[in-house]
């Protein structure tokens, strides 16, 4: 049998490369054609030294790390006392988790904007602090899916519950076991979680427009419809940071606290004696 | 929509289900549930009530009481159109990125390709799966739009007018076509693991009983790739079918999906009638868990061949 | 006459060569094994006869004609791997059928001859099944029959079983065996279980980094190695370094005992090695054998039928089997002892 050239397959990817990359490099282009005649960064410029740029930017950084925080309050808990405890509930917690990739955004804000709205039990949208509020209770809903399953592989790669015994084995609170141990030991899980939250909330769009928000999104969309250079800034600044987001995401996603496992145990035991 | 980067299972044997460990705890374990009190509260009140809110809305008129007008109201023109809009737009991006992730992740995995191209188009799979909606509009709109690059580049130096075709960037292909930016990865990032699981064995046994690759390809590998392809497919109908940023940032308003109508029967109540607006989201559901439950169907079956 | 030959076969990736020279002619009907560790070319041989790599250099014929350049799906050739590969979306008698169905054979003789084969191996009920709902044993005796139906000219099995349980194992070859006297078919059988090969094979290959070390029947293997890596590789084996006194009478001089081993030892250096079977070895004298060593017991290990004893000769370890007898105890550790050996079962290793 003779191996020839892969004439097919390599046509096949380098016409998919042409797809992927011709519209990043005619953002790119685009992008510096802002000033007539030369090429320049004014397009950048622009966007940097616009204030509604660095206000919405910072409004939807502020909800992301909210729901960063709110999502892993909720599910490292939750996915730490199900494995250990509950270990017959996992399934339907984790088909709940997986519930928000079936329920598009536009619908799950419908909703929110029905229960929450005027006259309703709890109407949060009638103030800008409640309509926030409900801006990051979506979020972390869209999120998820993500963070759940970050966060309990991360669980799945060390045997939470024999560490969690050995540590009481040893006297170690239950308090002290979740600080001292499962915490350092899912916390490249968690941040691998939030990197995808991050990503996910920070240029998101429906929930941000529909709950009228000044966010990123909103802005974007805006800033589409007037400007003709900016728009074409912002994508590559946005593909440059979502590539970062994910590069950031698989690094702590790969990485395993094995070899810490043991003297981890052996500390927080330690301290647990002195008490 | 984003992606779960992996297409693994989630693993049941793991090690919490030893015997023997349950009996110590069944003393304790009465209050146990409290546990995940939070989680359950929490996806009530801003999941599955809201999703509840609307679907029960969708059974009632405006004065509260039940009938079936609204989901039989659906059938109006304008809202059959959408849905006929939204329909044919996922098929035809899901098809395009089925067809086209498939072939991909063929030349990438089967058809030997330098293993550092394969980690490397993957990564950039994981990122531009997750690149959609307002930038990716605006990269197509430096691309495709009227004065795009390649608009331009084929104008002025192939003397090929592409919007003379009746092509635009913010019609049905254009959008297709932009679809794909993240259709594409996603299939590739999906199908992977079916594609690994094809065994070099097979093929070999095949061709030590005679068959040429084609009829490899016909009896044996399509398939056993089929249900992956399939479920896959349904995946993407499915991602397709809940995109919204996108198309608004590409045609504003103007290119009526269900999505579009939706977001402006909440903006505005274009439809007069907000319990109608209700059954328009229930349709959405229906068909996101519809595509979604089918796809995992046919993942489970053929997973039960990778082994 | 041979049947499969393979002339100065050489395979080389890039500047790797696994295989080096080689030469084997096999008569039709027989059922030659190749045996030997991991990566010493064995499984390389058997896919450059199924034509799953071509020859760097040398010739691959089979009934005469030259299958060299022809590709594996011309070649007639029925091959079973290691891991089973069946196809997965097909039942069994669709796998079964499949070379058939390849030949466009008409249904009713496919049917037929589907029929035949899984009586051959046993499993006429379990047509229908599929492979995911089969035990590791029945898939490989499906690929068997699969390899089987359409009437190939030469038989190749892979390592068929070291994926199955020792148990299965052990019935699972004796059946491959005893369908092949059926059939009569040309037999190549890689493995590196050397009890696996010398319990079925008519020849064995002993193959050593690329090249055939060694080729005959189990028992000129077993007995008669040629070189030290066939006498290691295969069964149990003792060594004892040895001077040369006399090469052309053959006296040598293991430690201070002189021993007259009664053949020419002309080519062989000033040291040789002898090798000798635990087996061959016997604890104190006995009637023919002509060689008497004397040793201090180390360690004795009780099998049951069998008593191992370890002893340390001339500075090196030798191993021992005796019977178990009910009416002595097994030696004890540390005291002297002597042990007695015939001159004709030593062994001379050349290198």
């Amino acid at each position: 049998m003779k191996r020839r050239f892969p004439i097919f397959s390599t046509l096949i990817v380098l016409l998919a490369a042409a797809y992927f990359l011709i519209p990043l490099f005619a953002a790119f282009e685009f992008s510096l054609h802002m000033k007539r005649g030369y090429l320049s960064f004014a397009a950048y410029r622009s966007v940097f030294h616009s204030d509604e740029f660095i206000s919405t930017l910072t409004f939807s950084a502020v909800a992301s790390f909210a729901a960063i925080l709110l999502g892993a309050i909720l599910v490292v808990p939750t996915a730490y006392w199900v494995r250990l405890r509950l270990p017959k509930l996992r399934p339907v917690v984790e088909f709940l988790s997986l519930l928000p990739l079936i329920i598009p955004p536009v619908v799950l804000v419908f909703g929110h904007l029905r229960l929450f709205g005027t006259g309703s039990f709890l109407p949060l949208t009638m103030s800008e602090m409640g309509t926030n509020i409900l801006l990051v209770m979506g979020y972390v809903i869209l999120s998820l899916p993500y963070m759940f399953r970050a966060v309990d592989n991360g669980m799945a790669a060390i045997d939470i519950a024999t560490l969690t015994e050995a540590a009481e084995s040893l006297g170690a609170s239950r308090w002290r076991t979740i600080v001292d141990i499962i915490f350092p030991n899912v916390r490249s899980a968690i941040v691998s979680g939030a990197f995808l939250t991050f990503s996910i909330s920070l240029g998101e769009f429906v929930l941000a427009s529909l709950l009228n928000r000044p966010a990123f999104g909103p802005y974007m969309v805006q800033l589409g419809q007037d400007r003709a250079y900016e728009p074409a800034a912002l994508a590559i600044m946005s593909f440059a940071l979502t590539w970062l987001l994910m590069a950031a995401m698989q690094a702590f996603a790969n990485r395993k606290p094995g070899q810490r496992l043991l003297p981890r145990i052996r500390s927080s035991a330690s301290t647990s004696k002195a008490q | 929509m984003t992606a779960i980067p992996d297409g693994t299972t989630t693993d049941l044997s793991s090690p919490e289900q030893r015997p023997g460990r349950a009996s110590p705890r069944a003393a304790r374990g009465r209050w146990d549930w409290l546990g995940v009190l939070p989680y359950f509260a929490f996806l009530t009140l801003f999941l599955i009530w809201p999703v509840f809110y609307l679907v029960s809305g969708a059974f009632q008129d405006q004065a509260g009481h039940f009938t079936f007008q609204n989901i039989l109201d659906l059938s109006s023109p304008s809202i059959a159109t959408s849905y006929w809009l939204s329909i044919r737009l996922s098929f035809a991006s899901a098809a395009i990125g089925t067809v086209t992730g498939t072939l991909l992740a063929y030349a990438l995995i089967l058809g030997g390709m330098p293993k550092w191209l394969r980690n490397a188009v993957t990564t950039f799979s994981g990122v531009a799966s997750n690149f959609a909606g307002v930038p990716l509009a605006f990269a197509f709109i430096a691309t495709f739009g009227r004065l795009g690059l390649v608009t331009v580049v084929l104008r002025d130096a192939f003397g090929f007018n592409l919007y003379a075709t009746g092509f635009s960037l913010f019609s049905f292909w254009g959008l297709a076509l932009t679809y794909l930016y993240f259709q594409m990865p996603l299939m590739l990032l999906v199908i992977t693991p079916a594609m690994e699981g094809l065994r070099t064995e097979w093929r070999e046994a095949a061709e030590s009983l005679g068959a040429s690759p084609f009829q490899f390809w016909r009896m044996v590998g399509a398939p056993v790739l089929a249900p992956s392809v399939l479920g896959c497919f349904l995946l993407l109908f499915a991602n397709a079918f809940g995109t919204l940023a996108t198309v608004i940032a590409l045609t504003g308003s103007n290119f009526s999906v269900v999505p579009i109508l939706l977001f402006q029967q909440i903006r505005g109540n274009v439809l007069y009638n907000p319990n109608l607006g209700y059954a328009l989201a229930l349709g959405m559901i229906f068909i996101m868990i519809f595509s979604n439950t089918l796809y995992l169907v046919l993942r489970s079956r053929a997973e039960r061949w990778q082994k | 006459m041979s049947f499969l030959t393979l002339n100065s076969v050489k395979k080389a990736f890039g500047a790797n060569t696994v295989v080096k020279d080689f030469n084997l002619s096999v008569a039709q009907g027989e059922f030659v094994s190749f045996l030997g560790p991991s990566g010493c070319g064995k499984t390389t041989v058997l896919r450059m006869v199924a034509g799953f790599e071509t020859p760097t250099s040398g010739a691959i014929g089979i009934d005469g004609q030259d299958v060299t350049r022809l590709r594996p799906n011309q070649r007639n050739i029925g091959m079973v791997f290691q891991a089973y590969a069946l196809f997965p979306n097909l039942n069994v008698a669709q796998n079964v059928g499949f070379g058939l169905r390849v030949a466009r054979m008409p249904k009713a003789e496919i049917d037929a001859r589907v029929d035949e084969m899984l009586r051959l191996i046993g499993l006429r009920d379990l047509g229908e099944r599929y492979p995911f709902q089969l035990s590791g044993g029945q898939q490989q005796r499906v690929a068997l029959a699969r390899a089987l139906a359409p009437k190939p000219r030469v038989l190749l099995l892979d390592e068929p079983l070291s994926a199955l349980d020792a148990k299965i194992r052990v019935s699972l070859r004796e059946e491959i065996r005893s369908i092949q006297k059926q059939l009569g078919i040309t037999t190549i059988f890689v493995t590196h279980d050397q009890e696996e090969a010398l319990s079925i094979s008519d020849r064995i290959v002993v193959m050593h980094q690329g090249i055939a070390d060694q080729v005959g029947t189990p028992f000129e293997i077993y007995n008669r190695p040629t070189t030290r890596f066939v006498a290691q590789f295969v069964g149990t084996l003792n060594l004892l370094d040895a001077r040369v006194l006399d090469a052309a009478r053959g006296h040598v001089q293991v430690g201070e005992t002189p021993v007259a081993l009664n053949r020419s030892l002309n080519g062989a250096g000033e040291a040789i090695s002898l090798a000798l079977r635990p087996e061959v070895i016997a604890l104190g004298q006995r009637e023919g054998h002509d060689v008497t060593l004397s040793g201090l017991i180390r360690d004795v290990n009780f099998l049951g039928s069998v008593i191992r004893v370890r002893m340390e000769v001339a500075g090196h370890s030798i191993s021992l089997d005796t019977f178990n007898r009910p009416d002595a105890p097994p030696p004890a550790v540390g005291t002297k002892a002597e042990i007695s050996v015939a001159a004709r079962d030593l062994l001379v290793l050349a290198d």
